[in-house]
């Protein structure tokens, strides 16, 4: 992988076509000598992330140990569907498009999220669309979250989340994840397959996943990728255009949302350059450089990353034991 | 004060600490830096002192200098009741 000196506008080059065979080699290898599984079955949500696995997972593999699953529910784009049923086409790889909505229906997932709402906004109901918001951290204060909601006929709302409000929206879109999550595991189970983890290395150094969800998988191809990377690694690969400049979403809430409104706080690329700098020991007047910001503020981004890795540590902790069990720590 | 004082000790105690430290958190030590408080926790922070001492956090008040010790929530809390 690239390495070097600190980067300019840019992270250094990365090498797709050595990146690639490093990746895939290692795939095969994780299959056959350690999971012990047939295949792999991948999650398609029709962004970049989930597109370069795939695409990794059928140069590794073929397209006939490949499985695709397509999960909308009521409040998934359809362009998102629509272009990871392009990517299936064109990987041809086998692939099933399943509506979740009923089963988060089932489970209470909209109607425990909308109680959460309309107890700060009454009016709050059917037609309306909502997204959350993250606010403070990089103004110098401490991260918090607003709740934006959009009445049918376009007005805007804004509200600052309790905590009781913000957990209770937060676990109820969660079911998502999870339900998603269960999906890829009973094609898995079926297929006797390997379940295929999408996220870039921002998600998954800085804990923008859900536990038991997204975060679940049996191995992550791209999880030391930044994302600017994998951008790369999907004009390399090949893959649809409007892929390959799909800007990042949560895809998750109802008003369009950007992933670094909910959780990064800086878009995409330059979130990369600051977590690039600060895995590369930089210091507060580097990232500054680097940034082209104050140091004051490089300061509250370098204390921002430090906060989301700690956060980030819960999520990727399995079960506490009172000591060390048989074979789990083998 | 010192009543509002011992009632934060108690809150921070009994909700964060829950009696593991080996010493106790001093009163002007930084919530943030001893990793005592996340995000949620202090939103959880904010929730107590808009229930129980009766004030309303602006946004814009959501900053460490007024929330990020036991000396800086009784300051802040004794500047919002003489407001």
């Amino acid at each position: 992988m690239a390495s070097g000196a600190f980067p300019s506008s840019s992270l250094p080059r990365l090498d797709c076509a050595a990146e690639a065979e490093r990746i895939c080699r290692w795939m095969v290898e994780a299959l056959a000598s350690r999971l012990h599984r047939r295949g792999f079955v991948v999650a398609l949500s029709g962004g970049v992330d989930s597109s370069v696995c795939a695409a990794l997972a059928v140069r590794a593999v073929g397209a006939g140990k490949v499985y695709g699953l397509l999960l909308p529910e009521r409040d998934s784009s359809t362009f998102s569907t629509e272009r990871a049923l392009r990517l299936v086409r064109q990987l041809g790889i086998a692939h099933e498009v399943f509506d979740i909505g009923p089963a988060l229906e089932a489970l209470g997932c909209y109607e425990r999220r909308d109680a959460a709402i309309r107890r700060l906004l009454p009016s709050y109901g059917a037609g309306w669309r909502n997204k959350i918001v993250i606010a403070g951290g990089l103004e110098g204060g401490i991260n918090y979250f607003k709740l934006v909601v959009e009445s049918p006929d376009r007005v805007r709302h804004e509200v600052r989340l309790p905590a009781r409000e913000y957990l209770e929206i937060v676990a109820a879109t969660n079911f998502k994840q999870r339900v998603r999550k269960t999906m890829d595991y009973f094609h898995a189970d079926r297929l006797h397959r390997a379940v295929i983890g999408t996220p870039n290395r921002l998600e998954f150094e800085l804990g923008f996943f859900v536990k038991l969800g997204d975060g679940a998988a049996d191995l992550k191809p791209i999880a030391h990728l930044y994302k600017t990377q994998v951008y790369a690694m999907a004009r390399w690969l090949g893959l649809p255009e409007d892929i390959c400049t799909a800007e990042p979403t949560t895809d998750t809430y109802t008003l369009p949302q950007g992933q670094d409104e909910f959780y990064f706080a800086l878009p995409y690329r330059r979130m990369d350059l600051a977590l690039w700098s600060i895995d590369h020991g930089a210091s507060g007047a580097r990232l500054a450089s680097v940034l082209e910001v104050a140091e004051s503020q490089a300061r509250r981004i370098h204390l921002d990353v430090e906060a989301k890795r700690r956060a980030s540590r819960y999520l990727h902790a399995t079960a506490e034991t009172i000591e060390p069990i048989g074979c789990a720590d083998a | 004060m010192e009543e509002l004082r011992s009632q934060l000790r108690q809150y921070i105690e009994d909700t964060f600490l829950m009696g593991v430290r080996a010493e106790p958190l001093a009163d002007d030590a930084s919530f943030l830096e001893h990793h005592v408080l996340d995000s949620t926790g202090f939103l959880e922070l904010i929730a107590y002192l808009e229930e129980t001492c009766a004030i309303k956090v602006a946004d814009d008040e959501m900053v460490p200098e007024n929330l990020d010790s036991i000396d800086s929530l009784v300051a802040f809390i004794g500047r919002k009741r003489a407001a």
